[in-house]
């Protein structure tokens, strides 16, 4: 029945000769015949396969190169016999199935018992191995693409896009790798990742003319193919120490939106094989993703650029002593996410000693980013009209007409805080527009709201205030907020307004702190009551009449002479 | 331990920084500061010696109710001039520039982290080994800190907590800095005395203070970590919704428990509107401390917890006694929560046995209920 089968069969006896062979295995084997020994008629492996077997324990074992058992998936590309020598005889009489090529296939031999000897059955196994391999290839692929996505869409960070692109390279498509991306001024920026999977980033000042491929890539035209690319002409920057010889070498684009975000250079060693036309594309598909990741960093990293330059004027000034008046200030925007809001304040210095320092705290309608422009306009209309803040009235005044020209429904509410220092003790003007009053902090714990109101700004055409005057004496705070600290909803039971009240009594208990502390100790009590419910914006400024001289009056003693 | 000194010198420095600390005079501070450097001591030794001995004492002195708010608040930020300025020193100025240059670190306190001294001595003694340091500060909302990773490429992220009811916060920020790629190294005492927490929510490395950690960053930071990992992966009990529900519940619970307490104890008529908001101040603490136990599933932080307010009620004359009928009514209310149930048990043993042997209000991992 066997003689008929599709597939090749041959019959050995113990001895080694072949007994019997069907029209299949001769097809195959044309020397095979009855009478011929199997190591004449057929492959090494097969031969030896079968002198291991049972059927010839009588030779005993051998032990010469084996073809050995069928191992499950094979690993890597077919060179001639596979699978590689497996050490250990095959137990029991009837070895199991082997495989190897004949000609350009491969076979897998498997024996059945039969009468005088062993039929060999050979099944081809080519489209079987070649399916395995790709498959294998996919997943391999795939898992990389998955690696590499993960670790390219964890940062926004140019550098360290680049960096992770040399690395994965090096992980799994070449001996080293270098990641190049346009001329930043003089020099490219690069990332080069050698063998040991080591990245150096650097700025290089090189000419990519010199890498055939290399600046065509960098200009978005289409791929040089890697056959075409001399290894040799590799420059120094490229084939670095470590990799040796290089043995061949891919350029590609690494895309990006409309332009190209960079190249890659992957760079295989003499001895290796060189990249084959499906490792090329593959290559540009890991190119692809690279260069969207680089792209998407480039632009963050443009966009951060653009809105901190913009938002520099926005932010609240940095704090500072105001000609020997201290001073703290703290600001909590609405949303965590951002970094200014609807409230404001601004410090403006006086020149001279003697003379009065403005300070301005204000809120108007709105948060956000559309809030914190038009606060911008109004520090910035309050920076021109300085010379005639002697006047708190005519300054408000201004202001008022300066809103009312413009759109009607934005107004503000503010406080003009006056300071000026004189014989150990500051001197207040305080005048509040539609704002809340501010709250005076004696160093003995007393807390006593300034006398002062008046109209909001940009809402009517007459506007009226009354200014206070304070004294403040060493130890004293003056404090100005925002309603975002007083209408704050949370606390324990969780839908209390913490209320003027509530931020009196806690201030009783900070008579003679310093202005950063007492600051501070708002700004957390705000925290501790907002939880992590929503809230208004917050700001605060506190304004302290120091308890000690100056540092100018130490004489170079002290924290002067490294604080000046 | 120290370089030039011996701990008594330290210790009578310690004493000076203190008492220029209390009374506000930095440039008193100040003064002793640079007689330490002058003196020999080192920068280093000046940072964590003497000034994070100084902080402690804060802390102590607080808790024992010896020192004021205004004190404790005074005196810290005394402290916060002085490094300000020693920053400034020619000595640590010198030392940062002679250094190796190593890599780049962020320092920063998890949101809702006020107590910003640990993250800054350890801000001053890295960039003195030599790192370059982005100090962000006290309570550093994490999309900032996310932010500044991906403007900054950062090799390590250092995050403090001294209070474990910022855990779960400080868990989704450990998350979303390793999500970046970049490791994190956490301390502060809220990670626990022997840094359980910090494992326990996947921290890349851990440290008790300032000089050990800069010691396990002396070989480098360690490696990235994968990125891909979400919380419920570190703490698959998570599942169970009690945090999440507690959590949500919070105000609520407050509310009953205020309400039952009023109802069962006659004296609460009596209470001033304080008296009222102090106790709900601490029946909210309770819950939230509750809620940071139940994410971690660690009956011990609730039992610490708990002892650790009842020593700080009694210094302040308020018989904690008063904190078992709270326990009761919130059990009440979550008998169908048995996470909760354990803690709420565990937390009235704790207190049981507290009474006997009254605990030293020594332990920082407080949340101040003051």
């Amino acid at each position: 029945m066997w003689l008929s089968a599709p597939y090749p069969v041959l019959v050995v006896a113990a001895s080694g000769v072949i007994l019997q062979v069907n029209d299949a295995a001769r097809l195959l084997l044309t020397t095979a015949a009855p009478g011929v020994p199997l190591a004449d008629a057929a492959p090494g492996w097969l031969a030896r396969a079968h002198g291991r077997s049972g059927a010839a324990r009588t030779s005993g074992p051998d032990t010469g190169p084996v073809a050995g058992p069928v191992p499950g998936p094979v690993p890597g590309p077919v060179p001639g016999p596979v699978p590689g020598p497996v050490p250990g005889p095959v137990p029991g009489p009837v070895p199991g199935p082997v495989r190897g090529t004949i000609g350009e296939r491969t076979f897998e031999a498997r024996p059945v018992p039969s009468g005088q000897g062993l039929a060999w059955w050979l099944i081809d196994h080519t489209e079987h191995e070649l399916t395995e391999r790709t498959l294998r290839t996919e997943r391999e692929r795939t898992a990389f693409l998955d690696e590499a996505s993960n670790e390219l869409l964890s940062t926004l960070n140019l550098d360290r896009c680049m960096e992770a692109t040399a690395r994965l390279a090096v992980r799994h498509l070449a001996d080293a790798a270098l990641v190049i991306t346009p001329r930043a001024g003089h020099k490219h920026p690069v990332a080069y990742c050698g063998p040991q999977g080591t990245v150096v980033r650097e700025d290089l000042a090189i000419d990519p003319r010199l890498v055939p491929g290399l600046a065509e890539a960098l200009q978005g035209f289409p791929p040089v193919p890697s056959r075409w690319i001399d290894p040799s002409t590799a420059p120094g920057w490229l084939a670095r120490e470590g990799l040796g010889a290089v043995g061949s070498m891919v350029v590609t684009a690494l895309p990006g939106h409309g332009v190209p975000a960079g190249a890659l250079v992957l760079l295989r060693g003499a001895g290796q094989a060189g990249f084959s036309e499906g490792e090329e594309v593959f290559a540009r598909l890991f190119a692809t993703r690279a260069g969207a990741a680089m792209s998407a960093a480039r632009l963050y990293a443009e966009q951060t650029a653009i809105t901190e330059t913009l938002m520099r004027e926005l932010l609240p000034p940095k704090t500072k002593d105001l000609n020997g008046v201290e001073l703290a200030a703290r600001y909590r925007p609405a949303r965590d996410t951002e970094f200014v809001g609807g409230d404001f304040y601004d410090l403006h210095q006086a020149t001279d000693d003697g003379d009065e320092s403005l300070v301005v705290l204000g809120d108007v309608c709105g948060k956000g980013l559309e809030a914190a422009v038009l606060t911008g306009k109004i520090r910035n209309t309050l920076q021109a009209l300085l010379p005639m803040a002697g006047d708190h009235q005519r300054v408000l005044g201004l202001l008022n007409g300066v809103l009312l020209s413009g759109d009607r429904s934005r107004f503000v509410t503010l406080v003009l805080a006056s300071v000026r220092r004189s014989a150990g003790r500051v001197a207040l003007r305080l005048t509040s527009a539609g704002h809340a009053p501010p709250l005076i902090v004696r160093a003995d714990g007393r807390v006593e709201a300034a006398r002062t109101k008046g109209t909001l700004i940009g809402m009517l055409d007459d506007i009226t205030s009354v200014t206070d005057t304070v004294t403040l004496e060493p130890g004293d705070t003056c404090l100005l907020y925002t309603d975002g600290v007083t209408e704050a909803v949370g606390g324990p039971l969780g839908n209390e307004m913490f209320g003027e009240q509530r931020l009196c009594e806690e201030l009783e208990q900070c008579g003679g702190m310093p202005p950063e502390a007492l600051a501070e100790r708002v700004h957390m009590l705000m925290g501790q009551w907002i939880g992590g419910g929503d809230h208004d914006d917050m700001a605060v400024i506190a304004i302290t009449a120091p308890r000690r001289a100056h540092l100018s009056a130490v004489g170079g003693q002290g924290p002067g002479r490294f604080t000046a | 331990m120290i370089e030039g000194a011996g701990p008594e010198e330290l210790e009578a420095w310690t004493g000076k920084m203190w008492n220029a600390a209390l009374a506000g005079d930095e440039y008193a501070a100040a003064d002793a500061a640079m007689t330490v450097l002058d003196s020999g001591i080192t920068m280093e030794s000046l940072l964590l010696d003497v000034i994070a001995s100084v902080q402690a004492r804060v802390g102590r002195e607080w808790a024992a109710n010896r020192i004021t708010v205004a004190e404790e608040h005074t005196a810290t930020a005394v402290n916060e001039r002085v490094i300000a300025a020693l920053a400034h020193h020619p000595t640590a100025r010198d030392r940062a520039r002679t250094q190796p240059r190593r890599g780049r670190i962020t320092v920063a306190c998890i949101d809702g982290e006020w107590h910003a001294m640990p993250a800054r001595l350890l801000a001053e003694v890295l960039r003195l080994r030599g790192w370059h340091v982005d100090y962000l500060g006290a309570q550093v909302p994490t999309p900032h800190l996310i932010a500044h990773l991906h403007r900054t490429d950062t090799d390590l992220v250092a995050l403090s907590s001294s209070i474990a009811t910022r855990l779960p916060d400080a868990h989704a920020a450990i998350t979303a800095c390793q999500a970046t790629g970049t490791p994190v190294l956490v301390g502060g005492a809220a990670f626990g005395a022997d840094g359980r927490h910090a494992r326990l929510l996947g921290a890349d490395a851990w440290a008790t203070d300032a000089r050990q950690a800069a010691g396990h960053l002396s070989g480098g930071p360690p490696p990235r970590p994968s990125p891909g990992r979400q919380a419920i992966d570190d703490l698959p009990h998570l599942g169970d919704q009690e945090y999440t529900l507690i959590t949500r519940s919070a105000a609520e619970l407050v509310r009953h428990v205020m309400g039952e307490l009023e109802r069962h104890i006659p004296e609460m008529a009596g209470y001033t509107a304080r008296q009222r908001r102090h106790t709900a101040e601490d029946i909210a603490h309770i819950v939230s401390f509750l809620g940071a136990a139940v994410y971690l599933d660690s009956p011990e932080l609730f039992g610490d917890f708990l002892t650790w307010t009842a020593a700080i009620l009694t210094a302040r004359g308020v018989p904690a006694a008063t904190l078992l009928p709270a326990l009761t009514l919130l059990g009440d209310r979550l008998s169908d929560f048995p996470r909760a149930t354990l803690m709420l048990q565990h937390g009235r043993d704790a207190l049981s046995a507290s009474d006997d042997h009254p605990a030293r209000p020594a332990r920082p991992a407080h949340g101040k209920p003051a």
